[in-house]
């Protein structure tokens, strides 16, 4: 109820003395910023999201520019502790170590994510491999996310020559399949290292985000505010990015969560490849696949990578859909279904 | 006397909506007699249609309905499914007010026909097809045997309206009910299809439910009507009463609003406007839609001269195809013109480089049709209308926000709306919005095309007396675009009439509705309907013995 009555309030004072308030003039911008930190998902997700890159990489340490960190975790992933035997049953050795029920046991322990056969610490595993991923994640998200947007952007804005000139590289981009050139291109270049896989990734799954974008811009461009624009005397850059874009902003944000969610598992196919992420250097969907016969017998194996992936793609929806309200002025809070039956309770008794 | 076909009593239609139930309709009763035409009059918003939806028992999930719907003497309202499925299309049938997006285009108005047809009888293809034929030769559709297998999109708005008309009356319902039949409809087109309907009521003895904002058409057409005001019944009565009786106060002022043709004291320019250099100079213009693919070049507007002095207004009416929009968005530019010379302000457009367009522009604006589109449903609207500013350099920031302050209050929005999204305003408010876009940067000349189709009657009156303000404060010049001969009537100095992409008569007021010359603007002005029923049988009989 608290909702509908602080509703109320806000329709009193609005309607009191509506001609006589001064109210600031906002910008799209500032409205939507206004948004979307009032959006409560996204904002946790962010807060989630920030504290495991946080997390993971301060975890192993990191060096930029000189200038490093060694990290807090005191194994490193070529390190190989003996395997662990006591506190586990004798046929599943290197169980985790991690107890959080209150007791005797209670703490991290030596292995708090067990080991894995070789007797390796799991945590640094999934760290490293954690690191590995957002790294690759992120890189994709940006290039073919910009690339996208751009290529699709002009070609559904000019028309003519331009869009075919560009949907015909699409085409080819699309046809490609992107396991074969990444084999092709992992056996010669194999060792450039995760960055680059990821250049490459981003380089080659651009072309369905910009048909999609080219389709929304051919019927947003029909529009007539884009006329009103024009009479306005905006230049053709203005109307795509400040009029027609902010538009077209959920297709965009859908494809481009659901691009970097599908990042982690294309680069784990790549890496089984050979290509990018090469041993003993690790990423989540390579520890997935390399433990996946492991399920039944040493779970922790796939639960550990298994739960960052959730976390950071789960994440990374909701930043994208507290984004994609905040864009659209159509959506309003959306009331709970306890609230609804409450009201329709107050109603009847009337 | 026979018992009703319809009777409603005590309808009520709520919606379930953030929370809160919202009225649609309140306690509505009404009957419909076999061969009779009831008429539901009001605004939009006003719960026409809701009723009309509750008749046929199509209402949304979120919808409570409560009250009684007889059909025949069978309560309709909580009906199961399938009795309901057995009497839709047959005992009531549905004419939507948008026969493109109500026909399916996949299929041909044949077998549409024919699916109706043969859901509620036990009938074979070749015998509901010849019945299709037959139908589709009652509602006059030229050629029945050629035309049972075309698609939508290969008729024109009229005959889809009529292959809904057709569809609508296959079964041969008890009651037709008609929801703004006619709106999408040029008025030539209108005045045939109201021929046709009440042609069919006598032949077919069925009982209408006429739902229509137009109170030309209801003059027409209608036995008795129905007002209606924010889900309310405010008065109920014969044509005649309604009429020339009206009681309720809304009545009363939604008939006044009804804008009528000669009422006004014809405006005149002064000498000295008339004198001075013409701020928009069409000679010749040819505007021509460029060939693509396979689809041939089409001349949109032919061989068009017209000039507009310094604030005059001048009305440009024509039915739709006509070449209306194109002769204005050709005048801001949007359009290249193919032959011809097109000057505005003194400058010549149609070699103009882009910036020089700019710089034209900054002398003419544009108020769209649909002031729903033509808004930017992303951006707040102080910052639509502060744009042409902004772009044009004259102010930024605090400046900026005083501007658009003044803007709002000179169209009469408050100033806290600035912040609010088109969507959030109705149809009047956004179109005001539109003016105070298009008057940002004072133009010598505005475009108004079509400023007022999308907007009820009173809200139209209240939007044309803004307009007329504005322009005698700022003395801005006003290419006034439209359909409604009514509405250019109020605000023209002068009249043009088009047809198909040329000019067929150009002249102040009292020469082209009181006098017109061209056979076309004969015809055009004797299909307006006029909202007095007696005058309206007057001309109407006039009009079918000219035939």
């Amino acid at each position: 109820m608290a909702i509908f009555s602080r509703k109320k309030k806000v329709e009193e004072i609005v309607d009191g003395d509506i001609f006589n308030k001064e109210t600031e003039g906002l910008s799209q911008g500032q409205i939507v910023l206004k948004r979307f930190f009032r959006h409560r998902g996204a904002m946790i997700s962010l807060i989630v999201l920030f504290s495991l890159v946080i997390f993971v990489f301060s975890a192993l340490g990191f060096k930029i520019f000189g200038i490093g960190y060694g990290g807090w975790w005191k194994y490193k992933i070529t390190d190989l502790p003996t395997l662990r035997t006591d506190g586990c049953p004798i046929e599943l050795p290197g169980c985790p170590t991690l107890n959080l029920i209150p007791g005797k046991h209670f703490g991290l322990g030596d292995h708090p994510f067990g080991q894995d056969d070789l007797g390796r610490d799991y945590f640094s595993l999934v760290m490293r491999g954690a690191e590995r991923s957002l790294e690759v994640m992120v890189v994709i998200g940006l290039v073919a996310g910009a690339l996208g947007i751009i290529v699709g952007a002009l070609a559904g804005f000019y028309r003519g020559v331009v869009d075919a000139t560009l949907m015909r590289l699409v085409d080819f981009i699309i046809t490609v399949p992107v396991i074969v050139l990444g084999s092709v291109l992992g056996y010669h270049f194999g060792s450039k290292g995760v960055l680059f896989l990821a250049l490459f990734l981003g380089l080659v799954s651009w072309g369905g985000l910009s048909r999609l974008v080219r389709g929304d811009f051919l019927t947003l461009r029909e529009r007539e505010f884009v006329d009103a624009a024009r009479v306005a005397g905006a230049s053709n850059r203005r109307i795509i990015f400040k009029h027609i874009l902010p538009n077209a902003i959920g297709v965009i944000i859908v494809n481009v969560t659901l691009l970097m969610s599908g990042a982690i598992l294309l680069e784990a196919a790549l890496s089984y490849l050979g290509f990018g992420v090469v041993p003993p250097d690790v990423s989540l969907g390579l520890l997935i696949s390399q433990y996946q016969d492991s399920f039944t017998t040493r779970p922790w194996l796939f639960w550990w990578p298994g739960l960052i992936i959730i976390m950071v793609a789960l994440s990374v929806n909701f930043i994208g859909d507290g984004l994609r309200d905040a864009f659209d002025p159509r959506q309003r809070r959306r009331i709970s279904r306890k609230d609804r039956a409450a009201e329709r309770q107050s109603v009847d008794k009337k | 006397m026979s018992s009703p076909v319809l009777s409603v009593s005590d309808l009520s239609v709520e919606f379930w909506v953030d929370g809160v139930w919202y009225p649609a309709a309140n306690h509505i009763n009404c009957e419909v007699e076999a061969g009779q035409t009831l008429a539901i009059v009001g605004e939009s918003g006003s719960g026409k249609s809701t009723v009309a939806m509750a008749i046929m028992s199509l209402l949304a999930s979120n919808a409570r309905v409560t009250g009684s719907v007889k059909v025949k003497g069978e309560e309709v309202l909580g009906a199961p499914i399938q009795k309901l499925q057995k009497y839709r299309g047959k005992e009531v049938s549905y004419i939507f007010q948008e026969p493109m997006t109500a026909l399916n285009p996949v299929y041909t108005i044949g077998f549409q026909i024919m699916e109706t047809l043969r859901n509620h009888f036990d009938m074979g293809p070749s015998e509901a097809k010849a019945r299709a034929i037959e139908l589709i030769s009652l509602v006059e559709i030229p050629d029945p045997e050629r035309s049972v297998d075309k698609y939508p999109h290969q008729l024109s708005g009229g005959q889809r309206q009529r292959a809904m008309i057709a569809q609508a009356l296959a079964c041969d319902p008890a009651l037709l009910i008609a929801d703004e039949p006619t709106t999408a409809l040029d008025v030539t087109v209108q005045a045939e299809i109201l021929d046709l309907m009440r042609g069919l009521r006598s032949r077919l003895n069925s009982g209408i439910l006429l739902i229509t904002h137009d109170m030309g058409v209801v003059a027409d057409m209608a036995d008795e009507i129905m007002v209606m005001q924010s889900g309310n019944m405010v008065e109920h009565g014969t044509a005649d009463q309604i009429f020339n009786r009206p009681n309720h106060p809304y009545t009363q002022q939604l008939l006044a609003s009804v804008p009528k043709l000669g009422s006004t004291t014809m405006r005149v320019l002064d000498a000295s406007q008339a004198a001075a250099k013409p701020v928009l100079k069409l000679s010749n213009v040819t505007i021509e839609y460029p060939k693509r693919g396979r689809i041939p070049a089409f001349v949109a507007v032919e061989d068009f001269s017209l000039e507009i002095f310094p604030g005059e207004i001048v009305g440009l009416v024509g039915e739709s195809g006509s070449g209306k929009t194109t002769v204005g968005r050709a005048s801001i530019g949007l359009l290249p013109i193919k032959s011809g010379r097109l000057e505005v302000v003194g400058q010549d457009i149609s070699g103009a480089t882009n910036k020089e367009l700019r710089q034209i522009r900054r002398n003419t604006g544009i108020v769209f049709q649909d002031p729903a589109s033509s808004l930017n449903p992303r951006l707040p609207i102080g910052e639509s209308i502060g744009e042409p500013l902004y772009l044009a350099g004259i102010a930024k920031d605090k400046e900026l926000d005083k501007m658009v302050e003044d803007l709002l209050a000179s169209v009469e929005l408050p100033r806290s709306y600035r912040n609010r999204y088109p969507h959030e305003l109705s149809g009047g408010q956004r179109q005001r919005v539109g003016i105070a876009r298009a008057l940002a940067l004072t133009p010598d000349i505005l475009i108004a095309d079509e400023p007022t189709s999308a907007l009820d009657v009173s809200v139209q009156a209240r939007f044309l007396e803004l307009l007329q303000d504005l322009q005698s404060k700022l003395k801005f010049a006003c290419l006034f675009i439209s359909h409604d001969l009514g509405v250019v009537d109020i605000l023209s100095h002068r009249i043009a009439v088009m047809q198909n992409g040329r000019l067929v008569e150009v002249g102040n007021r009292d020469q082209i509705l009181k006098n017109p010359q061209d056979p076309y603007t004969q015809r055009l002005l004797s299909a307006v309907p006029v909202p007095d029923p007696a005058e309206q049988k007057i001309r109407r009989e006039a009009r079918l013995a000219s035939k």
